[in-house]
């Protein structure tokens, strides 16, 4: 059995844990008490939050609107329209038609590198994210 | 929060306004519990009686809306009784006659006409807040989802200035954040007007810093567009594309039917996520994301503390960590980005970001954590701002007025609908609703009514009714309690099935540009 330390998905407390690993798979949750913040608790959201990872509904392929219907497609074929319409949109429209909403659930690093992608390489300040909501 | 969750150990007084926080931080309000069994006291604001009720020593249940009128009240006792910390007020701050000016307008039996909260009791909170050094005032969003929004938290901070409760452990202004990295994504620049750590777009010395470090030249200098105004420019057809990562809102922003409007009145829009949202249904391009489990990196609570998490497995099937996601389109784009991994982009922002400067992952592996400011490799972090002087000066008092809901109740629309969460579903329900124990628990929304506003229309627990606004109708179970008071319903926004945002109000906090849910005007009435 493997323990891998994270960081609670939920609210902002930011609460520590372990996930535990049995052969590669999460089976649960372990305290992690000499943390300053929640002092090894948690509240019922945080004990169960490793019970969506492994849920059959996640998204496991990039999908491509044809023909009015999202369909199963490659990386390559997603990320090179995804680049093509923004520069073609940009060009035509200018910068200020884009816009990027960043995410209170994803990593620092992620959100600065999606902040760097609007303003270095679109040219646009238009980012924001649900803080307000 | 200007403090530390740790410093609640040691506070003899706590203020909870616009906060559930058992239900919505429990580790928080646990502490906050914890607090009053050892004798701290508790003064509640709040119209609902959420579980901290049975905790409070002072619970003042203002009308919804009134929040201004209540501590702009208190200040006026505080003035009036002479219970202000004058030498924190001559030497630390400004603005103190523009402050008692304004809130010599509200006497407690004034407030007590707006607000509907007791004289009485007004005047015991003030007494009470004033004579307790270490006091903490501990806020959520039931004090900025509001038109007024602004207008609160300067207020509230005011009030804690007045009474000297900032600078040292266990006072200050502490807004609990609801997203486990809404403070780091605020953080990193995810604001349509400044870099990471805050830096101004439209400063000429912060355009130069990024050009340079990003070795490009022509930055754009206007501030952008917020969340409320993409959608009016994607609705007028001025805003073409859209590319939101982990984000609902679909689900979570006000006035839905124009939400959905607005997005698909747009040329392209992608969305990034772990599960197929109700915005990501709407996508041209639907990107599969890693979840938090999936990948290395930091999160920044609260608190400021910025934490490391570690990857435990792979994603699912062909699924990415964002990261990388971003990488490859930038590299396609033509602008080259060649990160290993998120430690080197983490060395990048330390860089750039001077309150990050000195947060490494390396360090980040032997600690629990730094709290910005953190200014380089050697500094411990900061536990409470503001010490010896605040960071801009003096604190400026600026002192508001109260003004009304945007919508406030008519003889049709006759009651307010505020919005809140439920302790065992988190936001959209994205996550949590495919957790069996916690959608057992809550597996749907209810609308709670007074008994006797029920009463009065019939409605009895579990009866289906339809609530309206100018805006759009849902229908749900009633839950007849006296937990909301009389002429206010509460529903939470979590459930697809009966989206509670096709009602809500988009007007929104001139500055914050924070919408109103906490209240607009609906009608109910019994369907079956």
């Amino acid at each position: 059995m493997a323990k891998v330390s994270t960081i609670c998905p939920f609210c902002g407390c930011g609460c520590n844990f372990y996930l535990v690993l049995d052969e590669g798979k999460i089976t649960g949750i372990e305290p992690r008490p000499n943390n300053p913040v929640n002092k090894g608790m948690l509240c019922a959201k945080g004990w169960n939050s490793h019970e969506f990872i492994d849920s059959p509904q996640r998204l496991k392929t990039p999908l491509v609107r044809k023909n009015g219907v999202l369909t199963e497609t490659t990386w390559d074929e997603a990320l090179d329209l995804v680049t093509s319409k923004l520069s073609s949109i940009r060009d035509t429209f200018g910068s200020n038609s884009l816009a990027f909403l960043s995410s209170a659930k994803v990593t620092n690093e992620e959100n600065y590198l999606l902040m760097k992608l609007a303003r270095a390489v679109f040219k646009t300040n238009n980012v924001d994210h649900c803080a307000r909501l | 929060m200007t403090n530390s969750i740790n410093e609640m150990d040691d506070a003899d007084l706590f203020i909870v306004t616009g906060s559930n926080t058992t239900e919505q931080h429990p580790l928080i309000g646990t502490r906050v519990v914890n607090a009053v069994e050892r004798g701290a006291k508790l003064i509640l604001m709040d119209p609902r009686e959420i579980p901290l009720a049975r905790y409070a020593h002072i619970h003042l249940r203002q009308n919804i809306g009134t929040d201004v009128a209540v501590l702009n009240g208190m200040m006026n006792v505080i003035i009036e009784e002479g219970l202000l910390d004058k030498e924190y007020v001559d030497t630390r701050t400004e603005g103190f006659e523009a402050l008692k000016n304004t809130v010599s307008k509200y006497s407690p039996r004034v407030v007590e006409q707006i607000s509907g909260v007791d004289a009485s009791d007004l005047v015991e909170a003030a007494r009470l807040y004033a004579g307790t050094k270490k006091a903490m005032i501990l806020y959520a969003m039931g004090i900025t989802q509001h038109t007024t929004g602004t207008d609160n938290v300067k207020t509230v901070a005011n009030l804690s200035m007045l009474t000297g409760h900032f600078g040292f452990p266990s006072v200050g202004v502490n807004p609990l954040r609801g997203q486990n990295n809404v403070q780091g994504a605020c953080d990193m620049g995810g604001l349509p007007v400044v870099y990471s750590g805050y830096q101004k777009v439209d400063d000429p010395a912060v355009k130069k810093k990024f050009e340079d470090a990003w070795g490009v030249t022509d930055l754009n200098d206007k501030p952008g567009l917020t969340i409320t105004t993409m959608m009016k420019a994607a609705e007028k057809g001025d805003l073409k594309a859209l590319y939101i990562m982990g984000e609902n809102p679909m689900l979570s922003d006000p006035d839905l039917g124009h939400i959905e409007l607005s997005l698909s009145n747009l040329d392209f829009l992608i969305v990034q996520d772990i599960f197929m949202s109700e915005t990501a249904k709407l996508a041209d391009v639907v990107l599969p994301a890693a979840c938090f489990a999936e990948k290395t990196g930091t999160y920044s609570n609260t608190e400021r503390r910025v934490q490391i998490a570690h990857k435990a497995v792979d994603p699912p099937g062909l699924a990415r960590s964002d990261w990388e996601i971003i990488q490859d389109i930038s590299n396609r784009a033509g602008y080259p980005m060649n990160y290993a991994n998120t430690t080197e982009i983490m060395a990048e922002i330390n860089k750039v970001t001077p309150s990050y400067a000195g947060i490494t992952h390396s360090r980040l592996e032997k600690v629990f954590g730094l709290q910005w400011p953190c200014p380089n490799e050697e500094h411990p972090g900061t536990a409470f701002l503001h010490k010896d002087k605040f960071t801009k000066g003096l604190g400026t008092f600026l002192p508001c007025d109260f003004k009304p809901l945007a919508e406030v109740p008519d003889s049709e629309y006759d009651f307010i609908l505020t919005t809140g969460r439920v302790y065992y579903q988190f936001h959209t329900g994205t996550m949590t609703r495919k957790i069996d124990i916690l959608e057992r628990e809550a597996p749907k929304a209810l609308i709670e009514i007074h008994p006797d506003d029920a009463k009065r229309l019939g409605i009895r627990n579990n009866d289906l009714v339809e609530v309206s606004s100018r805006r759009g109708t849902i229908r749900l179970k009633a839950e007849v309690t006296p937990r909301v008071p009389r002429k206010v319903v509460f529903s939470t926004f979590h459930f697809s099935e009966t989206p509670v945002n096709l009602l809500t109000n988009a007007a929104h906090d001139p500055v914050s540009g924070i919408p109103e849910y906490k209240g607009c005007a609906v009608k109910i009435r019994r369907i079956a």
